[in-house]
């Protein structure tokens, strides 16, 4: 491995729950306010899983009251703390544009449900 | 002062303790020899030479071996004078990484990626001219000048030979400096290609930052 590679890896965290996009995930991800440290937490649906290696970003996408709010995080950064599954959804793009127009019911992704 | 030299291996982004994700150049600076010390005495100027670089023995001429051979140190693939910060530095001593410390600020010289005859709008960011309807002037330089003047004054600038020129970059950031693994992170990009020698030395500039935390 070339040192850059090595430096890459090393900031990567040893494990990240797998996911892709059309699931709905929780993210924890610490913030400062007022001088000090909280964890805070946001839950939506996956729009886009992009990059790789330690630039692998993640784009979480919620409806807060009425108004669709889009936030993106860097998965491997030290700033976020976690990141627990939720729902699978069933979609048929890996980039989930299309959402940004749609409202309500339209809006909503099938879930994929559990195979035993 | 501090000075090293080093290998550009080529660029990435690190995350800081800070949670910022930084663009860094990565450097494989050091572990430097000192092979010589210039005396005002003997050669009219103070400096020291570092030696950095792994060579074959057989790549060595003669006259640099026996430069290697006086100092009683293995052969290196390059060597550079340094005239600032060399009090204490004693032939023979070895230079690594982590002489330097995160956040210190440096300047950096290299010599810049060949890019061979460039025309006016890559060396010397022209604008050019219209793509289209017709205008027939694309990516000319167009006017050279005062028609009064009757003649190109000298200096003025024009398509020519761009890159390969001793570049520095000042004021920059040491993201990390690891003396373990021989390697400094700094922050954006540095003059030359991958693999070229470049130099390290402690930045001219007045560290504004430090100077304003001494004074609080």
């Amino acid at each position: 491995m070339n040192l850059i590679d090595v430096l890459n890896h090393e900031q990567q965290k040893e494990s990240v729950p797998e996911f892709r996009s059309g699931d709905t995930i929780k993210v924890y991800s610490k913030v400062v306010e007022g001088g000090k440290e909280r964890v805070q937490m946001f839950e939506g649906v996956v729009t886009v899983r992009k990059g790789g290696g330690s630039h692998e970003a993640v784009t979480v996408r919620r409806v807060a009251h009425g108004v669709g709010v889009e936030k993106t995080f860097l998965v491997h950064s030290p700033r976020v703390e976690k990141i627990e599954v939720g729902k699978r959804g069933i979609v048929r793009r890996s980039r989930l544009y299309y959402l940004a127009e749609k409202v309500g019911k339209a809006a909503r992704i099938k879930e994929k449900k559990a195979v035993r | 002062m501090k000075n090293i030299l080093g290998r550009k291996v080529g660029m990435t982004s690190v995350f800081t303790d800070d949670g910022r994700y930084v663009p860094v150049t990565v450097i494989e600076a050091g572990p430097c020899t000192v092979v010589e010390r210039r005396t005002k005495e003997k050669h009219g100027y103070d400096a020291v030479a570092l030696a950095f670089g792994d060579v074959k023995k057989s790549r060595v001429t003669r006259a640099l071996a026996g430069h290697y051979t006086k100092a009683g140190v293995d052969p290196r693939r390059w060597v550079r004078e340094f005239r600032e910060g060399i009090d204490g530095v004693e032939v023979g001593q070895t230079i690594t990484a982590g002489e330097f410390v995160n956040g210190d600020r440096v300047d950096v010289v290299g010599i810049s990626k060949g890019h061979g005859f460039a025309g006016g709008m890559k060396r010397h960011n022209f604008h050019g001219g219209g793509a289209s309807h017709g205008s027939m002037i694309h990516r000319q330089p167009a006017s050279n000048g005062d028609t009064n003047a009757g003649r190109t004054v000298k200096g003025s600038r024009r398509p020519g030979h761009f890159g390969v020129d001793r570049t520095t970059h000042q004021n920059l950031e040491i993201v990390r400096a690891d003396g373990e693994r021989n390697v400094l992170l700094i922050r954006g990009p540095i003059p030359g290609p991958k693999n070229a020698l470049v130099v390290v030395k402690t930045s001219v500039k007045p560290n504004r930052q430090a100077a304003s935390a001494e004074g609080r």
